[in-house]
């Protein structure tokens, strides 16, 4: 065979692993050499969207990533605030997205295990887990099978390993049919003197893999499945899927804990995407050292496997740490404690090159630097498309109905219905700190007390692809602000934000487009709000035969509040309180919103242009008045507008209201639009809130009754919004 | 009055556990592997998935060291409090009649249910009095309780039935509504609701509480 054909083979291969020919080009450039099949396989994966962000890296640099609350920024595991008294609170939100429109219980599972991991990986005990969920409508079978599927997952992890899940989303939109949508996000806490980072550091240290054995599951994760678009042969990559074993990982997790306890650990970092590959290249780059690994020591589950193949398994619950030889043997006790295997596979070299041996023999040698930072970035070419992507969705509501039927079919509409159903399948209050739960107010609060803290923290995560879809600059605001005005509502100020950005395909110009304008806005409203991102992840090529997602941004933001007790509900708590709206005085409209999608109406091009200083001021407004203590009751008014946000308030509460709409119009009672809140407590408290609150009605009875519009008894609202129940029959 | 929790590799609520303990007297953790209590007054057995419950539940984790230790305890006299994984490990290892099976619905289920005292005869809910509704989460996946006729006759009969969930609040099926039991002699309990997570109005309710109290006073040196 001329060495010509061996090469024609190689590139084919190459290709075959998702790289183009012009990066096969620069890695044999790099190598000075073909790369064997042990290299072009690391290769592959460091190379692929997932782990490269190539085509995302130079629009994220235009995130503010500063913040007086900051300890640990994007390029950790996990970002991490400060929370006062000497404790961290670390976070990060990843999608599970290709995975879990693939098999979606052990796509969703996995998707948590992988974001605990990437939590207890910087030495911060995983205290929180919420989730972001998009599938296509309900009406089909597809989607009733994924949605199942993934909540079945996410609690099957997350109650087993005993970290409560105390919030999330979930919305139904057609284009997410084929492509759902998985995002999970934690949060963990930590002495911040304890807070650990990746780079492995100290030539002669020893490289320790600790927990699972390695076998072929998740083979091409990150390339084959989470860096392409889906297709119909989706079915023959469910090899592709790994498996999650909670029980592995909640011991790997207390072991890992007492390790950086008694502090034996250098550095630590999880396995995930492209498993042994990127975990410890991205160690060696960051430690500026080169790392010796010897396959042949790595426990396997089928001993006949190839390095290339033990290289790039994307088996789950494995860590993998650094540590000095002399504590070997107190590594081996703890990890003998906890039934947790832990085996030296490598070591710490000079030479910034990553090294894969198989025994005496060397079968990959790569400079770490080729393997991290020398992927080609790509420039977007963005272009505006002159009219709407998106097909209108079908119409269920005829748009002359009356506004009584019209509050009845949103409160019963999937994307507005209570989330009882779904929340009710996961743990959300073990470990003790859960003060308010999922549907008791709008952010989830935790206290810190039993960690030693003072007050507590409270978080959210937020992200409506559809208005995105309108307009991806202003959707991605609103989705901001959205998060913001979440937190005030229980007197929470942001500390920080964390972001997955699930697109399309971005060679497609559209896509490029919507991606570039989101980061904008998502850039501009945290400039606005002081608030910086702590990091997070991309997920591009989320597209199928019938065309993009919604672009969507998800984001997840933590605020801290004083005083835990005083945090307002979103209820109606008590007869004869006073109700007022709180607004910034933008004027909501009726385009893009839930009500618009009832009637089947086309997105528009175009969201109304934000005055988000304004906003800003309301939703500080709101916060300080919901930390004082004197309301009872304060909800954020979002999809659906004034008149569901008041049905919620009424259901939470298990009360009625009777109130009187300033303005009589269908657009003041269901159109959509950031900045406005209903709030609820005795008079005075509700009229100290001064010109920016009017007073709108007082809760009582057992009906909702708004003047001129209607009456509905919460017996009626109760059984449109037990709506989602039906998905789970 | 020393409580010792028991932590098997999987338990999840251990800690949550420790703590309610410790609001009614002195607490600490026990090990699985170990076989001595360290002289603890009372023990629990707290809630989780023990060895992952891969198998059936609980069946795994009465076969471990410590279980010897507490059946000892149990066969002396020594109060046992089994809470969800607790109560489906007693049932396995023998201590309490009856058996836990997958939810009614089939799905895990985590919420806010009252439960009724039926029993304040016995040292986990002397400090209630019979007929007091106490408002404590349940979250589980097999929390079914189940016993022939003719066990729920005798346990009926003698008074072993402590806890039932109120009306329209059974959660999972549970027969006649039993949501806690306890053995002939009374010093053994399980149930499914969660009193470790009902110890502090701020993080919902304070009801549960009152099983901790009334152990502690129990066992309070007179």
């Amino acid at each position: 065979m001329s060495a010509g054909a061996a090469s024609a083979d190689r590139l084919a291969e190459a290709r075959a692993l998702g790289l183009t020919d012009a990066e096969y080009e620069l890695i044999v450039d790099k190598l000075a050499r073909e790369p064997n099949q042990v290299e072009l396989a690391v290769f592959s994966l460091m190379w692929s969207e997932h782990c490269a962000y190539k085509h995302s890296k130079k629009l994220l640099g235009r995130l503010p990533t500063e913040g007086p609350h900051l300890l640990m920024g994007p390029g950790e595991n996990a970002g991490a605030v400060t929370v006062g008294n000497g404790l961290a609170i670390a976070f990060k939100v990843e999608s599970h997205n290709h995975p879990s429109a693939v098999e979606p219980f052990q796509g969703a599972a996995t998707g948590v295990g992988g974001i605990l991991r990437d939590v207890f990986a910087v030495g911060a005990r995983p205290i929180a887990i919420l989730d972001s969920l998009r599938f296509g409508e309900l009406s089909s079978g597809r989607s009733r099978y994924l949605l199942d599927g993934a909540v079945s997952g996410i609690g099957h992890y997350g109650n087993s390993i005993g970290v409560p899940t105390v919030g999330g989303e979930v919305y139904f939109e057609g284009p997410y049919e084929q492509n759902c949508l998985v995002n999970a996000m934690c949060l963990g806490i930590a002495r911040e003197d304890r807070l650990i980072r990746s780079a492995a550091a100290g030539v002669g240290n020893l490289l320790v893999l600790m927990g699972a054995r390695t076998g072929r599951d998740g083979i091409g994760g990150a390339s084959v499945l989470a860096s392409a678009e889906l297709d119909s042969e989706d079915a023959s990559k469910r090899p592709t899927v790994q498996i999650g074993d909670p029980f592995e990982e909640k011991r790997l997790l207390e072991c890992c804990l007492e390790l950086l306890e008694r502090e034996t650990l250098r550095s630590l970092q999880d396995l995930g995407a492209a498993g042994l590959s990127s975990s410890s290249s991205e160690m060696a780059s960051k430690g500026d050292v080169g790392l010796d690994i010897d396959v042949s020591r790595v426990p396997l589950r089928e001993d006949d496997m190839e390095p290339f193949e033990i290289m790039v398994s994307e088996s789950q619950e494995r860590m993998l740490c650094v540590i000095e030889p002399d504590d070997l043997a107190e590594l081996e006790e703890i990890c003998g404690r906890w039934e947790v295997r832990a085996t030296a596979i490598g070591e710490v070299t000079e030479g910034r090159r990553l090294r894969v041996l198989d025994g005496d023999e060397v079968v990959g040698d790569m400079p770490v630097h080729a393997l991290v930072d020398d992927c080609p970035l790509y420039d977007l070419e963005p272009a505006a498309p002159p009219e709407q992507i998106y097909p209108a969705p079908p119409r269920v509501l005829d748009p002359g109905a009356h506004a009584r039927e019209s509050l009845l079919a949103l409160l019963s509409s999937h994307n507005l219905a209570s989330r009882r159903p779904l929340f009710e399948q996961y743990d959300c209050m073990v470990q003790s700190r859960t003060v308010r739960r999922p549907e008791q107010a709008d952010a989830a609060v935790l206290s810190l007390a039993s960690d030693g803290g003072e007050g507590a923290i409270a978080v959210s995560i937020d992200g409506n692809g559809r208005r995105v879809a309108c307009d991806p600059y202003t959707g991605t605001v609103e989705a901001v602000l959205e998060c913001a005005a979440n937190l005030a509502c229980v007197g929470a100020e942001p500390l920080g934000l964390t972001n997955c950005l699930n697109f399309g395909k971005p060679e497609k110009p559209h896509v490029a487009w919507q991606l570039e304008r989101s980061v904008a806005g998502m850039s501009d409203a945290l400039c606005e709000l002081g608030v910086p991102v702590v990091g997070g992840n991309v997920s591009l090529y989320n597209e199928s035969g019938d065309g993009p997602i919604y672009p969507t941004p998800v984001v997840g933001m933590v605020g801290a509040l004083p005083d835990a007790a005083l945090a307002p509900g979103s209820g109606f708590a008590e007869e004869g309180h006073v109700i007022a709206m709180v607004s910034a005085g933008l004027a909501p409209s009726l385009p893009g919103s839930e009500l618009a999608k009832l009637w089947g109406q086309e997105l528009p091009l175009g969201l109304p242009d934000i005055d988000v200083a304004g906003v800003r001021a309301c939703i500080e407004t709101v916060r300080s008045a919901a930390r004082g203590g004197g309301l009872a009751t304060v909800h954020d008014v979002a999809e659906g507008g004034q008149a569901v946000a008041l049905a919620e308030c009424c259901l939470a509460g298990g009360v009625g209201a009777r109130v009187s709409v300033p303005e009589a119009s269908l657009d003041a009672l269901f159109g959509e639009g950031v900045g406005r809140f209903l709030v609820a407590g005795e008079r005075a408290a509700v009229e100290g809130l001064g010109d920016g609150a009017a007073v709108i009605g007082t809760v009582g009875g057992d009906a909702l009754e708004i003047e001129g519009f209607g009456s509905w008894t919460l017996r009626e609202l109760r059984g449109a919004s037990a709506a989602l129940a039906q998905a789970f029959m | 009055m020393r409580f010792g929790v028991v932590r098997f590799p999987g338990s999840c609520d251990e800690v949550d556990a420790l703590m309610a303990c410790e609001r009614y007297g002195e607490a600490e953790l026990l090990w699985h592997g170990d076989r001595d209590l360290r002289g603890v007054d009372a023990v629990v057995i707290p809630g989780g998935f023990s060895y992952g419950d891969y198998l059936r539940v609980g069946a795994i984790a009465r076969f471990s060291p410590v279980m010897d230790a507490v059946s000892d305890h149990a066969l002396h006299g020594g109060p046992v409090l089994g809470i969800c994984n607790g109560f489906q490990v007693l049932c396995e290892a023998g201590l309490l009649p009856g058996a836990l099976l997958p939810n009614a619905g089939l799905r895990f289920l985590c919420r806010q249910v009252d439960v009724e005292v039926v029993s304040g005869n016995t040292p986990f809910t002397r400090a209630c009095g019979a007929g007091d509704m106490l408002s404590i989460p349940v979250k589980h996946f097999s929390g079914r309780y189940y016993a022939p006729e003719e066990s729920l006759r005798e346990l009926d009969a003698h008074g072993q039935i402590i806890l039932r969930y109120a009306q329209g609040h059974n959660p999972n099926g549970s027969v006649a509504d039993i949501a806690g039991v306890c053995n002939r002699d009374k010093n053994v309990m399980g149930l499914m609701p969660h009193p470790e997570h009902a110890v502090d109005p701020l993080t919902g309710s304070s009801d549960g509480g009152r099983l901790f109290e009334s152990l502690a006073t129990a066992l309070a040196p007179a």
